[in-house]
């Protein structure tokens, strides 16, 4: 009765090393100036914003010249969505989420304005612009005021009005539970 | 004298119906058995092919194009699979679902770079052909986009092919490398618990993904059916996340940073959380529910007679194996089990089939999935209690499909 456990021994040593050997670790580390140029995800304490800072009153320019022709006149939308209004029509029949009225954190429009937008030449805009940009839609429904100029520090503090109506719902909820 | 003849069996049946109709006439006007020999039985065939392609007689099998904004950005919007017209599990690659965000990026693979950073030991880069040398595995697994079926919640029952409702939804077998050895590689720094995948189009497309599931089902797949990733599934990368949003199956990934927590990326926020009716809304609802959908018959398609008719559908779940699929003739009154036909895998499609007599009557269909876990799919009205009026996403509801006395089939929210 002992010759199958002698043999299991013997078949895991050799099992063992072959796991040691499982990946060919071709991973090398990343040039750093890409690493920088990549790395363009802000989170919503702000780390990774850029230098630079922008107006209201730049930012209306920049949004006349680059967003106005799909996103309409303040923001009000059409042909794309709609970014400004609607704040406090989320429990209402016909809920309007807009920027204004649904985004939690300001970051994540700085962190979408610069990689994605405009639709015709995303990676574009520069970091001042991109300030600009938000402290102008934000202004448009008084979340800054007009004369709000949003940089690194400044934009992460920017409270929006539905920063507490989200639940996160995996943390709340275990996957294995499902 | 092959063109002569192109048109021959045809034209033969024609004659041979008439013959039935005629009551002997063909025979006495003397067509002889020769004539009923297919033409292609006498004729040499096409050579062989480089790629194979559909047959030109099956020109209309093609997905459901709808582009978002066709003037400022063609590339934005999807593309649905034509479930209606397909059989079986697997999704042709030519026909899976495409959703994009600004367009399929033109990559060549030789130029193309992982990233994999931020909460690790070492930060590493592949290229390609590194990637390429990593052990494989493979597994198939369907990616639907959480925004499939959506018009349901619409009011008014689209009268449309469940291709056009459901299609958002595909199949594939998918062959890459485990993200885990990768991630392991790099080596995981004890506070990361959220990572950021990226993708290399026009939208930088990116989404947080809790690290733990991530490193132990993720896959870099490189290959789809046997091939390599089509340009529009994300060649020459793609994260694949069996039976998870299919939003954050990153196409074209070329970067992962390891993080304490979400990014809150914008489509995690402002797309793809669940407004309720309390104004609340529910983020980070990553897997895709336990859902079927009667695909034979569908809104488009004519049950031809009384007598025998096999319904059958696609159901699938993002929590795992599909265990019962039950179906209703008559709005839920009686449910009947569905045979699962071929194998029944975790967080891919299974195909169901039933015989059905049918008396010739209007008749309600329905189907009803539960997955190995006990999620059951809910009625549309449960589903629309919980969330807020035109509110999309994670719409798993069950598909009520009305077969008219005369055959004909419509959409109808019960």
């Amino acid at each position: 009765m002992f010759k199958p456990l002698v043999v299991a021994v013997a078949l895991a040593l050799p099992v063992q090393a072959v796991c040691a050997a499982e990946t060919p670790h071709l991973g090398k580390p990343p040039n750093p100036e890409l690493l920088k140029a990549w790395d363009i995800s802000i989170p919503p304490e702000g780390s990774g914003l850029p230098p630079g800072r922008g107006s209201v009153v730049e930012g209306a320019a920049i949004y006349e010249a680059q967003c106005v022709m799909c996103h309409g006149a303040a923001g009000a939308g059409q042909p794309a969505d709609r970014l400004t209004g609607g704040i406090g029509s989320l429990t209402s029949p016909q809920p309007v989420k807009t920027v204004a009225s649904y985004w939690p954190y300001a970051t994540t429009l700085f962190d979408y304005i610069r990689r994605a937008m405009p639709i015709s030449a995303p990676r574009s805009l520069t970091a001042p612009e991109v300030y600009a940009l938000c402290a102008y839609l934000l202004s448009i429904d008084g979340i800054v005021p007009k004369s709000a100029v949003l940089d690194a520090k400044s934009l992460p503090k920017v409270k929006m009005p539905n920063r507490g109506g989200f639940i996160n719902v995996w943390n709340s909820s275990s996957a294995e539970s499902k | 004298m092959a063109g002569k003849k192109n048109s021959g069996p045809l034209h033969r049946r024609h004659i041979l119906r008439a013959g039935l109709a005629g009551a002997g006439a063909a025979v006495s006007s003397g067509v002889v058995a020769a004539d009923f020999v297919p033409a292609a039985t006498q004729t040499p065939g096409k050579p062989m092919s480089t790629y194979g392609v559909p047959s030109p007689h099956e020109a209309n099998v093609q997905r459901i194009v709808g582009a978002a904004y066709p003037v400022a950005s063609p590339g934005t919007g999807s593309s649905r699979t034509p479930l209606h017209l397909l059989d079986g599990t697997i999704t042709p690659a030519g026909l899976h679902f495409e959703r994009h965000h600004n367009g399929i990026p033109d990559i060549d693979a030789s130029t193309h770079r992982l990233l994999i950073h931020g909460l690790v030991t070492r930060a590493l880069e592949f290229t390609v052909d590194e990637l390429l040398r990593y052990p494989r595995t493979s597994r198939i697994a369907f990616i639907e986009c959480a925004g499939n079926s959506g018009v349901n919640g619409a009011p008014q029952p689209p009268q449309t092919t469940a291709g056009a409702i459901h299609g958002l939804l595909s199949c594939s077998e998918w062959t890459g490398v485990k993200l885990g050895l990768l991630l392991d590689e790099a080596g995981i720094d004890s506070r990361a618990a959220w990572m950021i995948a990226e993708g290399s189009d026009a939208a930088s497309l990116s989404r947080s993904i809790p690290l733990a599931q991530a490193r132990e089902v993720g896959i870099l797949a490189l290959f789809q059916n046997g091939e390599r990733l089509r340009p529009e599934q994300g060649y020459p990368l793609r994260l694949l996340m069996p039976g998870w949003e299919g939003n954050l199956n990153i196409k074209w990934l070329h970067r992962i940073k390891l993080t304490d927590g979400p990014v809150h990326a914008r489509d995690e926020t402002s797309k793809y959380s669940q407004l309720q009716p309390n104004g609340i809304a529910r983020q980070f609802d990553l897997i895709m529910g336990a859902k079927s959908v009667i695909i034979r018959p569908s809104v488009g398609m004519t049950v031809p007679a009384a007598g025998f008719y096999e319904i059958s559908g696609l159901a699938w779940s993002g929590h795992g194996r599909i265990a019962k699929v039950e179906v209703t003739m008559n709005g839920g009154q009686t449910w009947k089990e569905a045979e699962l036909t071929g194998p029944v895998l975790p967080q891919a499609t299974c195909r169901f089939r039933l015989p059905w007599e049918w008396d010739g009557k209007a008749a309600l269909l329905q189907s009803r999935a539960t997955d190995e876990k006990g999620n059951t799919q809910p009625t549309r009205a449960a589903l629309m209690a919980q969330r807020a009026p035109g509110q999309i996403y994670h719409y798993n509801a069950i598909q009520s499909w009305q077969v008219m006395s005369d055959g004909a089939v419509r959409n109808v929210h019960v």
